[in-house]
């Protein structure tokens, strides 16, 4: 599909900051240069399909909330931030990833996201592959897998390609890479003090979803592993050894990293494990690689992700008893995006589990804005001055 | 309370800037409280913190003890705007620790604060649990101002008021919406002392629902702003289905929890 009337700029571009200018400008070179660019939205989007068509999968998951008022203008306010920002990027033309993508990638997750898609396919064109409600049921398993068959044909539609099962086997091995060294950056952070603030890991992994090359970004993070590894052998590690080890869960933290991880590592805790959806409760997850029926191994893989739009999904809960011993957790937050319904109705369960297993757990529920600062702060810092 | 008999020896200072009112409490060495009072906020938490200084200063008739033989921690929403403090500690644990001194070291503290509700549970002392309320004024000191101010009356009289009354049902959560409500009952007719019990009953339920939330347990213990409001305290312990226990020194929890960590530091 090379098709050059696509690789238009906003209209509004003139008006953007210099920074913004820029990302626009790079991905519209890459896109010139005859690059495939597939935007994603969720960590159930079975990302070696889209790697296997030839293309850069982007996260396109909206992060901040400049753009909610733009978003408001057609959805309803009482909707969690990330489906409101996801929508609002696109619909103020301010994300290149979103502008310059030639699909967009959905899963009919949360009631939420589902509808919004709706909305979003009338500015870009998206596809949603229907995602079961568990993976208990036979049929669910076999309906999840034509599903990923039907990605598939419609990325080999679009860009008039085969995708083979060499491509789809060696997407996966290389995924798997990323994974491993995820885990091994991760696995930093079970010593005490851990090797590095959550912050700083968590923006690394938030800065990945926009990475165009995949062997590239493994590379790096295989190399930054090496680093920090180093690092705290010969120097010790940045962080106070008495600092509270916080596990968060919940929904995906990517847009209040600053605001909730980096309130937890002012007050006196630091966050050793990051259980979402970006982070290891989903990156422990790995294709067969070497299953004969490739696409199956991979549909199979994505099934597994412990997300709360699943029922039930007791395996989140022994996930996360079992990561907060790795990791020697002093407490555990859940960080729940306002209107969440799905991760703030599991939490009573969270609640339970976790406190049942003797670690002091808070929820706390926030949005991408400013308002609820000073209210963040008092809760965590007293949470953690409780451990 | 305390009128000049300052103690000689160390001192605990606890100073809780509150979003309404800032409470100071000063503990002795051997952390019997020795002075308390309360100020208005005010706009600004940076001059509460300075007019708590001088009223402790005109207290104890020294410009410097505050920095010579004492220690002060800091709390409430203003905690970092206290430049002599020095340590800050949330409200969460201040309040838990002046309880556990209030009441005994177990049991379910409720703190109905000017902008923030908190159930916090106290094990051995500690606090090992706390809820707070979601961010509005819902269940909040702040909101029984709003409807008093509504209904044309003090705090007190609304108390006075609510006791004479039958309860109207007020359903809005949101302050802003359900002063609508009061104004629409208050057009229909119906009576002032009725609005005024529909008043403190949705406060008191919603205070109710928050420690169920933590999980709250008996022996409930209110600090806070409301523990000299015989009705709520009254209407809180039905809700709960069990007593609730308050003393007037409880309005001063957080400071005194304050000026008690004072005490142990260096």
């Amino acid at each position: 599909m090379s098709d050059v009337a696509a690789i238009e700029l906003p209209r509004t571009f003139e008006e953007f900051n210099e920074q913004r200018r820029q990302s626009f400008l790079k991905v519209k070179e890459f896109k010139q240069a005859g690059g495939r660019l597939v935007g994603y939205l969720c960590s159930y989007t079975p990302l070696e399909v889209i790697d296997a068509a030839g293309a850069s999968g982007v996260g396109l998951c909206g992060t901040s909330d400049e753009v909610i008022p733009a978003a408001e203008e057609v959805l309803p306010a009482n909707l969690c931030p990330l489906i409101k920002s996801t929508y609002g990027f696109a619909y103020s033309q301010k994300c290149p990833f979103t502008h310059f993508s030639d699909l967009i990638v959905g899963e009919t997750t949360c009631d939420g996201k589902k509808k919004m898609y709706e909305l979003l396919n009338e500015l870009k064109p998206t596809y949603v592959l229907h995602l079961p409600q568990s993976r208990s049921r036979s049929h669910e398993r076999e309906g999840w897998y034509q599903e990923v068959v039907g990605l598939k044909e419609a990325l080999e539609r679009l860009y008039g390609i085969q995708i083979t099962d060499d491509a789809l086997r060696e997407a996966a091995r290389l995924r798997n890479r990323l994974r491993r060294a995820i885990l091994a950056l991760y696995d930093l952070q079970r010593s005490v003090p851990p090797a590095m603030s959550g912050v700083e890991l968590m923006s690394t992994m938030f800065a990945g979803t926009f990475n165009f090359d995949v062997r590239a970004y493994v590379e790096s993070l295989e190399r930054l592993c090496e680093k920090r590894r180093a690092e705290a052998a010969a120097a010790g590690s940045p962080i106070s050894a008495g600092a509270k080890r916080i596990l968060i869960t919940g929904c995906p933290v990517g847009g209040v990293i600053n605001k909730v991880g980096a309130t937890i590592e002012h007050n006196g805790g630091v966050v050793v494990c990051e259980d979402d959806c970006s982070g290891e409760r989903t990156n422990r997850f790995m294709v067969d690689e070497d299953a004969p029926d490739i696409l199956r191994a991979i549909a199979d893989r994505y099934l597994q992700i412990n997300c709360s739009v699943m029922t039930p999904n007791d395996d989140r809960f022994a996930a996360t008893l079992e990561m907060a011993e790795k990791y020697q957790v002093d407490g555990v937050i859940e960080c729940v995006l306002t209107a969440c319904h799905t991760f703030n109705v599991e939490s009573a369960r969270v609640e339970r589990a976790v406190e049942g297993a003797g670690i002091p757990y808070m929820k706390v529920e926030t949005d991408y804005s400013a308002g609820d600062l000073g209210q963040l702060e008092t809760r965590i810092a007293a949470f953690i001055e409780t451990l | 309370m305390g009128e000049n008999n300052v103690p000689s020896g160390r001192l605990g200072i606890g100073v809780d800037i509150g979003s309404t009112a800032t409470k100071v409490a000063v503990v002795g060495a051997d952390g019997s409280l020795v002075h308390a009072e309360v100020m208005p906020t005010g706009f600004s938490s940076v001059d509460a913190a300075e007019r708590a200084r001088a009223a402790l200063e005109a207290w104890r008739g020294d410009r410097h003890f505050c920095t010579l033989d004492a220690r002060v921690v800091a709390t409430g929403y203003g905690r970092v705007a206290v430049p002599y403090a020095d340590k800050v500690v949330t409200e969460i644990t201040c309040h838990g620790r002046g309880a556990a001194r209030l009441f005994g070291p177990d049991g379910t503290v409720i703190d109905v604060g000017g902008q923030d509700t908190k159930v916090i549970r106290l094990r051995g002392g500690r606090v090992f649990k706390f809820v707070m309320n979601d961010k509005c004024a819902a269940g909040t000191g702040r909101f029984l101002e709003i409807m008093a101010d509504r209904l044309g009356v003090g705090h007190d009289e609304l108390s006075a008021l609510a006791r004479a009354g039958e309860p109207t049902q007020i359903t809005s959560m949101c302050t802003v919406f359900a002063e609508s409500e009061v104004i629409s009952l208050v057009g229909r007719g119906e009576p002032r002392p009725n609005i005024a019990r529909g008043v403190i009953e949705s406060v008191v339920g919603r205070v109710a629902t928050l420690a169920a939330t933590a999980g709250g347990a008996a022996p409930y213990y209110l600090t806070g702003g409301l523990c000299d409001n015989e009705y709520v305290v009254e209407r809180l312990g039905e809700k709960l289905g069990a007593p609730v226990t308050t003393r007037p020194e409880a309005r001063y929890a957080g400071a005194l929890g304050a000026a008690l960590m004072a005490l142990e530091l260096e």
